[in-house]
């Protein structure tokens, strides 16, 4: 019985971790994505994930006509300045953040809905050993205009 | 060197345990140009790249967009369409408690967009229940419930609440090991928005018909409740639901969408950005009718 102990513990402390940095990640989404946002309204949809230097994530939205969309792509300081880009269905890139000055924001509206792929990535950064690679929250919030 | 080894094991065990734990969201890796497009193949197209993310999201349409769409379109106030608040007390399980989480989530952002002060204060109480019921601590406490009250005439900051509230909830459920029922109350919210949609068309004309134009439209993001549903499929709440949702894909495959390539133009001054494009879809008066009554048989199912 006694074996099980430790084991035990390191579940719970693993869980208590994981929960933790999940709820910093949410924390960081509600303070640094959503101001970004500001003056749209958040859609009220939550993506962020904990991402490491080289690492990419994606988001499938479809955007609807008549809507007036912000994307706000956001990181953690230790990640530096995040890349995204938007890509329709045919592949086609309708926006690339590393040809716009690197900004977290971009604000569209459409003539016709349609399925977009919002693809980010944290840039990976040189001379550093495994041991110094950073990582940290990324958010991916939409809001929109009244 | 015993007692580091162990130390070492030990440290791994948690950092392996913490990783497959981890994920803000749960994981869900879980033109004017002339020519036509069909994007009854093109909406596949953009999920068929090999992927090298760690991540994948499928965002489906929030409750406060849903509710926003239809508005947009043209819709009007229908109160007897929401799903009364009596039905509260039936909904006992996790799955019916966050199905209609999303619900009255959807309810409470259409009320609010037309400014139904009351029914949005009644349809957030109802809200919180159901956020209670299912453990979500803090997503709608007093302080909300009060902020509320106080900025009942400011629609603004009431969308504010709702988008915190519906954030909070899921990600909640998310974060905890629950992302099955953060994805039952999005797909809830989505359906909702679709029986409203589908309801105040009612026996309208559908030809010219903005609010018919969004329905169809929802196609696309009908892709996103199959991919979420698929990342989830082990669940048996979701298999439960699973065979409803697959039927109103069979309806919604009727209906074929046609786009042409998107141009996009800068305004200067705004810093906007327009997708220019155009679509058309062969929806016919008999296929509406059938995905009206699939639609409302799914409602039907989620809220009795």
């Amino acid at each position: 019985m006694k074996k099980f102990i430790p084991v035990v513990i390191l579940a719970i402390l693993a869980t208590f971790i994981s929960i933790n940095i999940s709820a910093q990640c949410k924390g960081f989404a509600k303070k640094v994505g959503k101001i970004e946002l500001f003056p749209y309204i958040h859609d009220g949809n939550f993506q962020a994930a904990i991402l490491t230097e080289g690492e990419e994530a994606e988001l499938y939205k479809t955007c609807y006509t008549g809507q007036q969309y912000r994307i706000a792509v956001c990181g953690s300081e230790n990640l530096g300045n995040i890349e995204f880009k938007i890509v329709d269905a045919n592949r086609t890139v309708l926006f690339d953040n590393t040809q716009h000055n690197m900004v977290k924001i971009w604000d569209f509206k459409l003539e016709a809905s349609q399925q977009l792929k919002v693809i980010v990535k944290v840039p990976a950064s040189q001379k550093k050993s495994e041991a110094d690679v950073n990582s940290g929250c990324v958010s991916i919030m939409f809001g929109f205009k009244q | 060197m015993l007692f580091k080894l162990r130390a070492h094991a030990a440290l791994s065990v948690i950092v392996a345990i913490a990783f497959f734990n981890s994920g803000c969201t749960g994981g869900n890796k879980s033109g004017s140009n002339e020519v036509a497009v069909d994007t009854s193949g093109l909406e596949q197209n953009i999920f068929e790249d090999i992927s090298h993310a760690k991540q994948i999201f499928y965002s489906l349409p929030s409750p406060l967009e849903s509710a926003l769409i239809i508005k947009t379109a043209g819709a009007t106030y229908s109160e007897p369409l929401l799903n009364p608040l009596s039905n509260v007390s039936k909904y006992t399980t996790n799955k019916a408690m966050a199905i209609n989480l999303g619900i009255y989530i959807t309810d409470l952002s259409y009320a609010s967009l037309f400014d139904q002060a009351q029914t949005t204060m009644k349809y957030m109480e109802v809200s919180k229940k159901m956020a209670d019921g299912l453990g979500i601590i803090d997503a709608i406490n007093k302080e909300t419930m009060d902020r509320l009250e106080e900025n009942i005439n400011n629609r603004d900051v009431i969308l504010d609440i709702i988008s915190e509230t519906f954030m909070s909830s899921t990600a909640f459920l998310a974060e905890n090991d629950r992302q099955p029922l953060a994805t039952i109350s999005l797909i809830g919210g989505w359906v909702e928005g679709l029986y409203l949609a589908t309801q105040l068309v009612g026996d309208k004309d559908i030809k010219n018909n903005k609010i018919v134009d969004r329905i169809v439209d929802q196609k696309l993001s009908l892709d996103m409740v199959v991919k979420l549903i698929a990342n989830n499929k082990d669940n048996s709440d979701i298999k439960e639901i699973t065979p409803q949702i697959e039927k109103l894909k069979g309806v919604y495959d009727k209906i074929k969408i046609s786009t042409t390539k998107i141009e996009p133009v800068v305004d200067e001054k705004t810093n906007v950005t327009t997708l220019k494009s155009s679509s058309t879809s062969n929806i016919s008066q008999p296929i509406f009718n059938e995905l009206r009554e699939s639609v409302k048989n799914i409602r039907t199912s989620f809220t009795l």
